[in-house]
C-alpha cells in the first residue's frame, strides 16, 4: 500500500525554519553524550566531517571506510570548488539567491526547506574550513578569491586550484585524525559494510567485512550514519572511483530504507571522451574550465579539418548561440544534452563523440601564464591522458556519468524511513532535485556533516527511548549469517565470466537505455535485460580466491551483484516518471526547442521505493513537493 | 567506440611482465613472469593490470592484488615500483595516470610493491600504509572543533603564503617518497604537512608541538632519516619539493630550543 511520506519540515517562514527547528530539537547534555555510540560509514566530506564533529562533541564514534585511509574517499577528486552565499564579490549574491539558483537548477524537484538550510549554512562552511587551514585561493590583498560556476550569474565559488575537493577532504580528515588520536573516534579502514542490522524497528548496527583478513564482524550502536556516496558506477564507466558502489545504501534499502528518485543521474558535460573497450573510468575536466573555455563544433557535419584550420565563421559556439544569457555556463544537464545533440547531427569531432572546448581566445586575452595559474593541473592531466597539448589545440570533451541526485529517502532531519538510520551527502536524495549545480556537492557533504547532523542526531538520541543493544542479539547473528552465505554463494558458482565482464555489460545496458536520453521502448528493454543479466551472473560468475583473505575479485563481485538489483529499480523509476526534468530526459516529453518538459501536475513529487521482499518487488511511495516560495516555471537560461 | 581522441597514435604492444607475488605478510614473495599481448598504448598502466588479471582468472590463476581507487591521480591509493621507479617512468605522474605509450613493444616490465619496514606487504603489490595515518594523527592538524570559526576573510593571508601552503598541501600520501628513499624515510611526507600549516597563520599556535610530535611518531614507526639523496622529490607525483625538508629541519630545531 503506497503511503504519502512526511518530510517533517518545520512550519513557519522559510528563513526561520532551521532556527526554530534547532531550538525545538532535543539536546543531549555533554556529560551524557559519551553514553551514546554512533556508527559512521564512509569518510568522504559528509562522513569525515560528521565523525569528527560528533567525536568532538563527546559521542562514542566508530567510523568505517573501504579504502586504506579515510583521506582517500572520492570527495578527494572534486576539482572546481564549493559554493557559499558570502557575497564577498558584492555582485548580488545572498542566501536566498543561492537557494533560488539551487531549486531552479534542480528543475524544481528538490525540497525547499532543505535547500534553504543548505544555503544558510554554506557561509559557516567556508569559515570552518579556513580555520582548519584549508589553503583556499587568495587575491593579492589576502582575501579569498571566487570564480563562477554553471547555473549562476554571480561569483560564489571558493576554490583551491583544481583540487578543492582534495583540500576540503584533507581538512575534514585532519579533524577526524585529531579525534582518532584523542580516542573519541575508533577508525576502521579497509572495512566494508555488507549489511545493516535493525532491532525492534530501529537501526542498531552493521555487519562489515575486514578486507585484509576477510573476517566478518558485528558492530552495535545507538544510531547509524550512511555517508557512502553515489551509485554512478552502475554505468560501469563514470567519473567515480573504482570502489564507489551502492552496496551500503542498497543493503539498507533491503532492510526497509526507502530509495528515492533512483533515476536522477547527472551526466557531466566536460569529460575526456571514451577511448576503447579496456577503459576503466572516465576523467572529468572541471566545470570551472567553462569560465574560459568556449565550446564549439564545426557548422558542417562531417568536417574533418583540424580545429585550427576551421575559420571562426564556420564554427558553431552552440551554447553561446542558444543561451546568450548564460552562454558556456548553462547548467550541466543542458550543456550535456546539447553536446549529445550536435554529435547526433554528425557534427561531433574526433571519433564523433566529442566537442571542442577551446581556450585560444582566453589565452589571447589574458596570456598563457594566467590560464596555467587557473587550470594548470587540469591541463596537465588532460595532456597525460590524451597526449595532446590543450594550450595549443582545443580540448575534446564529451558528457559522462558523474553524480547521482537520487539516493536513500530522508526527512528534514536526514533520517531515513528506518528510525536511527541517517543518510548524509550524495548517498541521500535531498538537496539537488533532478540536477545538481556545480560546486554544490562539496557544500552539501560538509553542510550535512558539520552543521546539520550534530543537531538532528541529538534530537533523535535525546528524544527516543533506546533499549540497550549488543552485538550478541539474534538480529546480529542473522545478519552475519546472511553475509556469510552470500559471500560463499558468490565463491561457489565457479562459472566462466568475471565480475568485471558483468559490470561492463550492465554498464552498456544502463548507458544505452538509461543514459542522457531515455524513452519507453529503451527502458522496457532494460527492464528485461537487467534481470536476465542478473540471472546469468548468479549462474556463471567466476570469483577467484577465498573468503578469508584479501580478495579484490570478491569485493567487486559483491558490488556488481547489488548494482544488478539496483539497476532494475533505476530503469523502473525512469519509466514511471513520464516527464523530463533536469538530468532525467524522456524523449517523449520535450518542448518544441528540445528542452526538458516537466509535468508539474502529475510529477511534482519525490518517488520513494520500498523493498517488499517478494521477488524484489518495490512499492512506489510519494512525497508531494510543496513550493511556498518559488514559482514553478519552465527553466530558462536564454 | 574507436581509438583515441583523434591523435591516431594508438599502437599495440606485446609485453613480458615480471610481477612480485606474495600471498600475505607472513609468506615469502617472489617474482613471476607473465606474457601479455595486444596492450594498447592508450591504456593506463592499471588498465593493463586489469587486462592481466582477466587473463589470469581465465587461466584459473590467482589475479595480482594491487591498490587503486580514483584512477585520476589524486586519491593516493595506487602505486608500485615499475622498472625500479616508484610510480613508473613518467615524471610527476601517479601509476594510474601513467599510460602504456611510455613503454615499447617487446619490453620486459618489472612491477614490485613499495618496500619499507613501515609498509608491510598485505598481498602482492598492496601494502599497509597505516603508519602514515599514525603520523597525521600525532599532529597534522589545527586543533579546533566545529563551529565558532571567525569569518573566512577575517584573517587576510598573503597570496604568496597561501600558494606556498597549497604547494605543500597537495601531497596525496601515496608513499612513493618512502619507497624511493634508500633509508625509507618519511621526511618528505612529514615536511609537506608541517610546511602547509607553518605557512599559514592558522598553523602558528601549535607550530612547535606539531613538528616535535610528528617527527617523534615518524621515528617510532620505523621510518629512516633523510640523508639528502633527493630520490623522494624525483618520484613525487605531486612535485613536493625537498625545500620542505629543509623547512622541517629548521622547524624541528626551533622547537627543540
Amino acid at each position: 500500500m503506497a503511503t504519502v511520506l512526511d518530510s517533517k519540515v518545520p512550519s513557519g517562514p522559510l528563513g526561520e525554519k532551521w532556527e526554530k527547528h534547532k531550538f525545538e530539537s532535543k539536546l543531549v547534555n555533554p556529560a551524557n553524550r559519551r553514553k551514546f555510540s554512533v556508527i559512521v560509514v564512509g569518510t568522504g566530506l559528509a562522513g569525515a566531517s560528521a565523525a569528527a564533529t560528533l567525536g568532538d562533541m563527546g559521542y562514542k564514534v566508530k567510523a568505517f571506510c573501504f579504502q586504506d585511509s579515510p583521506r582517500r574517499a572520492h570527495s578527494i577528486a572534486a576539482q572546481g570548488g564549493i559554493n557559499a552565499a558570502k557575497n564577498y564579490r558584492n555582485d548580488g549574491d545572498s542566501i536566498y539567491r543561492l537557494f533560488y539558483d539551487t531549486i531552479k537548477g534542480g528543475d524544481y524537484r528538490a525540497r525547499e526547506a532543505n535547500v534553504h538550510r543548505l544555503a544558510q549554512v554554506s557561509v559557516n562552511i567556508i569559515d570552518q574550513c579556513v580555520a582548519q587551514g584549508v589553503p583556499f585561493a587568495r587575491e593579492y590583498g589576502g582575501l579569498l578569491d571566487n570564480r563562477s560556476f554553471g547555473g549562476a550569474q554571480v561569483s560564489r565559488t571558493f576554490y583551491a586550484r583544481g583540487q578543492t575537493g582534495q583540500q576540503l577532504l584533507l581538512g575534514a580528515y585532519s579533524a577526524l585524525a585529531r579525534q582518532i588520536h584523542l580516542k573519541n573516534v575508533e577508525m576502521h579502514t579497509r572495512s566494508e559494510m555488507l549489511d545493516l542490522v535493525v532491532v525492534n524497528g530501529k537501526a542498531r548496527g552493521i555487519i562489515t567485512r575486514d578486507l585484509t583478513t576477510g573476517k566478518v564482524e558485528r558492530h552495535a550502536a545507538d544510531a547509524v550514519l550512511l555517508c557512502t556516496g553515489g551509485y554512478g558506477n552502475v554505468f560501469f564507466l563514470s567519473t567515480n572511483a573504482q570502489g564507489c558502489n551502492v552496496t551500503a545504501t542498497w543493503r539498507a534499502h533491503r532492510k526497509g530504507a526507502f530509495m528515492a528518485n533512483p533515476c536522477y543521474t547527472q551526466i557531466h558535460p566536460t569529460c575526456i571522451p571514451v577511448h576503447g573497450e579496456d577503459q576503466s573510468k572516465l576523467t572529468l575536466m572541471s566545470e570551472s574550465l567553462r569560465n574560459d573555455g568556449r565550446v564549439w563544433v564545426p557548422k558542417k557535419a562531417g568536417d574533418k579539418r583540424r580545429p585550427e584550420d576551421i575559420p571562426e565563421e564556420e564554427r558553431d559556439y552552440f551554447l553561446e548561440r542558444k543561451y546568450p544569457a548564460f552562454g558556456n555556463l548553462v547548467p550541466r544537464d543542458i550543456a550535456s544534452r546539447n553536446a549529445k545533440e550536435v554529435c547526433d547531427e554528425g557534427r561531433g569531432v574526433g571519433e564523433g563523440q566529442a566537442v571542442y572546448m577551446d581556450f585560444s581566445h582566453a589565452i589571447k586575452r589574458v596570456g598563457e601564464n594566467v590560464i596555467r595559474d587557473r587550470y594548470g593541473n587540469l591541463f596537465d592531466m588532460y595532456a597525460k591522458i590524451t597526449a595532446e597539448n590543450p594550450y595549443k589545440t582545443p580540448m575534446q570533451i564529451y558528457p559522462a556519468v558523474h553524480y547521482t541526485m537520487g539516493g536513500l529517502w530522508v526527512d528534514y532531519n536526514l533520517q531515513s524511513t528506518i528510525p536511527g538510520l541517517f543518510v548524509l551527502g550524495e548517498a541521500n536524495f535531498s538537496d539537488h532535485g533532478a540536477n545538481r549545480l556545480g560546486a554544490s556537492a562539496l557544500m552539501q557533504g560538509l553542510a550535512d556533516g558539520y552543521f546539520v547532523i550534530p543537531y538532528t542526531l541529538g534530537n533523535y538520541l535525546g528524544g527516543t527511548k533506546l533499549d540497550p543493544v549488543d552485538a550478541n542479539a539474534p538480529e546480529f547473528a542473522a545478519a552475519e549469517n546472511d553475509v556469510n552465505e552470500r559471500v560463499n554463494k558468490l565463491l561457489s558458482v565457479k562459472g566462466n565470466k568475471t565480475p568485471l565482464q558483468f559490470h561492463k555489460e550492465l554498464g552498456k545496458i544502463m548507458w544505452n537505455e538509461c543514459g542522457m536520453a531515455r524513452n519507453k521502448a529503451g527502458l522496457e528493454k532494460a527492464l528485461k535485460a537487467i534481470p536476465a543479466l542478473r540471472d546469468e551472473f548468479w549462474n556463471t560468475v567466476k570469483v577467484s580466491g577465498e573468503a578469508g583473505e584479501f580478495n579484490q575479485q570478491l569485493e567487486r563481485a559483491g558490488r556488481v551483484a547489488d548494482f544488478l538489483e539496483f539497476g532494475e529499480l533505476f530503469a523502473k523509476d525512469a519509466l514511471i516518471r513520464e516527464e523530463s526534468c533536469g538530468g532525467h530526459f524522456r524523449e517523449e516529453h520535450q518542448t518544441e526547442e528540445g528542452e526538458a518538459k516537466r509535468d508539474d501536475e502529475n510529477f511534482a513529487h519525490v518517488a520513494a521505493y520500498e523493498w517488499t521482499g517478494k521477488n524484489g518487488e518495490q512499492t512506489r511511495h510519494v512525497e508531494q513537493l510543496v513550493f511556498e516560495n518559488v514559482k514553478l516555471t519552465q527553466r530558462s537560461y536564454k | 567506440m574507436g581509438s583515441v581522441i583523434a591523435n591516431g597514435h594508438s599502437k599495440m604492444l606485446n609485453l613480458t611482465l615480471q610481477v612480485w607475488r606474495q600471498k600475505n605478510a607472513n609468506t615469502k614473495g617472489r617474482m613471476e613472469e607473465y606474457k601479455l599481448k595486444g596492450v594498447s598504448t592508450d591504456m593506463s598502466f592499471l588498465e593493463m593490470l586489469d587486462m592481466l588479471n582477466e587473463q589470469l582468472i581465465k587461466e584459473g590463476k590467482d589475479p595480482v592484488a594491487f591498490d587503486h581507487d580514483c584512477r585520476e591521480g589524486i586519491c593516493g591509493m595506487c602505486g608500485a615500483v615499475v622498472n625500479g621507479y616508484a610510480h613508473g617512468p613518467d615524471e610527476a605522474t601517479t601509476l594510474c595516470q601513467t599510460h602504456m605509450r611510455s613503454f615499447s613493444d617487446g619490453e620486459t616490465i618489472t612491477i614490485e610493491p613499495w618496500r619499507a619496514k613501515a609498509f608491510p606487504v598485505i598481498k602482492d603489490l598492496a601494502v599497509d600504509r597505516t603508519s602514515f595515518e599514525r603520523i597525521i594523527e600525532s599532529g597534522g592538524y589545527v586543533s579546533i572543533g566545529t563551529g565558532g570559526a571567525p569569518d573566512g576573510n577575517a584573517i587576510p593571508i598573503p597570496k604568496e603564503s597561501a600558494d606556498k601552503a597549497m604547494d605543500a598541501a597537495q601531497c596525496i600520501g601515496c608513499g612513493a617518497c618512502v619507497a624511493a628513499c634508500p633509508n625509507a624515510s618519511a621526511m618528505l611526507f612529514v615536511s609537506a604537512k608541517v610546511s602547509h600549516l607553518a605557512n599559514l597563520p592558522q598553523g602558528q599556535v601549535e607550530r612547535r608541538d606539531r613538528v616535535s610530535n610528528m617527527v617523534r611518531a615518524m621515528d617510532e614507526l620505523g621510518f629512516g632519516n633523510c640523508t639528502n639523496h633527493g630520490e623522494c622529490e624525483a618520484v613525487c607525483p605531486k612535485e613536493i619539493k625537498m625545500e620542505n625538508i629543509a623547512l622541517l629541519n629548521r622547524e624541528y630545531f626551533k622547537a627543540l630550543v
